[in-house]
């Protein structure tokens, strides 16, 4: 619809929208994040939705014991190597369309424990992940901040066409790989049509220190 | 309590038992007993219920991974060898490279809530790293030794017989490796690493190296 009329008619009192616009703005008002953390930035999670600074103010205020009732899981914590597989199963269970936030630094990269033998280097190895919040932990008004990207994210989703959500496509995937335990490490140790290694000339880095020395 | 004192209590009471005193070189001054693996459960049952004694409290079990030393001594040895002078006698550095074999080690730190004494740091060493990893587990005696027992199991990989359930704690049942012994090598990861440094860059670097760049 021409923008121009449709202001004109909302001048008359005439509102007019599209369905798109409707669909968006139900599914991005009423997000229902997963009752679920890992570790401390759980806690940040726990304040955000108390009533200092209070998520329910944009829609968010039910967070379902269930993944068969949930829109959002926010992945709040360190993600070790034993809890992965739980975690890539509980995004499973999630209907479409359903989306993850990526909380602070552990979730993110494996964060202080990054080199570790138990933790997970990032949960988008396993699961496709919206919005990432650094922090350790974020504080509240960071979870807030991705809250509302998240928002301004689902209502720029177009319905139709071949940037249509997942949700909307047949021929993308609803549930991935759940990593099995191995002898040495998870296997497999990322998913590949999910995540694939960034580009990064480490030698070069190498080479750089090097000179400095 | 002196530690001395305790020590030869024990002897007499425990016979037996080889006990050895390790000296702490810090300020802290903590000395602790070193056990032999066969008389540990008895030791640690007198040391719980001698009225002089009463260690009723183990705070804290922690292993330890001692990895085998080479150490190399140099020694003046004399060979004869054929100078213009005839034979003579001729003194070489030899280094003579000994080996002493890596060993597990367990601490269990005990305290007596009823006398005010501790800790008493308790060790106890497997014969080697490999084969012969077996301990008496102390959790009949103590109970709050149970968990950290498997976690010791678990990290380093020694065998605590008498335990009531040693199961992996931390790790999942399939797992290999014991991560904190210190020939333990992880996963190769490192794939992305995007701030890497020292070890790290080491690593990153083996990485590429062997799969070409990804």
């Amino acid at each position: 619809m021409d923008e121009q009329l449709k202001t004109e008619l909302s001048k008359q009192g005439i509102f007019t929208t599209t369905l798109q616009d409707l669909y968006n703005w139900g599914r991005k008002s009423s997000i229902w994040p997963l009752n679920f953390g890992l570790a401390c930035c759980a806690i940040e999670m726990i304040a955000t939705t108390m009533a200092r600074y209070d998520l329910a103010r944009f829609g968010a205020e039910v967070f379902r014991p269930s993944p068969r009732q949930a829109d959002l899981m926010i992945v709040a914590g360190t993600v070790t190597k034993k809890m992965a597989p739980q975690v890539v199963r509980l995004y499973n269970q999630m209907p479409e369309p359903k989306y993850v936030i990526s909380m602070g630094a552990c979730a993110i990269s494996g964060g202080p424990f990054k080199q570790g033998y138990n933790v997970l280097k990032g949960i988008d190895r396993y699961i496709p992940v919206d919005v990432y919040i650094p922090g350790c932990p974020p504080r509240p008004e960071a979870l807030i901040d991705a809250f509302l990207m998240l928002q301004k994210k689902i209502d720029e989703q177009q319905l139709t066409g071949a940037t249509r959500p997942r949700h909307l496509n047949a021929d993308q995937p609803s549930e991935f790989i759940v990593p099995e335990f191995g002898a040495h490490d998870l296997e497999p140790t990322q998913n590949p049509a999910v995540w694939r290694p960034p580009l990064v000339q480490i030698s070069q880095a190498g080479t750089d220190e090097s000179q400095h020395d | 309590m002196n530690l001395n004192t305790i020590k030869s209590e024990l002897e007499t009471h425990v016979p037996g038992c080889r006990l050895e005193v390790i000296a702490n070189p810090s300020p802290s001054a903590q000395h602790s007993l070193l056990v032999d693996s066969e008389h540990g459960y008895a030791v640690a049952a007198y040391l719980r219920d001698a009225a002089a004694l009463r260690f009723d409290f183990c705070s804290n079990v922690t292993g330890v991974d001692w990895p085998p030393k080479e150490t190399s001594t140099k020694i003046k040895v004399k060979n004869l060898v054929d100078g213009p002078n005839g034979t003579e006698e001729q003194e070489v550095d030899e280094v003579q490279k000994t080996t002493t074999p890596g060993y597990l080690e367990v601490v269990y730190h005990l305290f007596s809530q009823e006398l005010r004494e501790g800790p008493l740091p308790l060790r106890m060493r497997t014969a080697d790293r490999e084969a012969s990893v077996h301990l008496p587990s102390l959790t009949p005696i103590w109970r709050s030794a149970e968990f950290q027992e498997r976690e010791i199991f678990d990290l380093y990989g020694v065998i605590f017989d008498g335990h009531p359930d040693l199961r992996r704690i931390l790790m999942w049942d399939g797992f290999l490796d014991h991560p904190m012994r210190r020939d333990y090598v992880d996963p190769d990861d490192y794939e992305y690493e995007p701030t890497a440094h020292n070890e790290v860059l080491k690593r990153a670097n083996q990485h590429l190296a062997e799969t070409g760049g990804r």
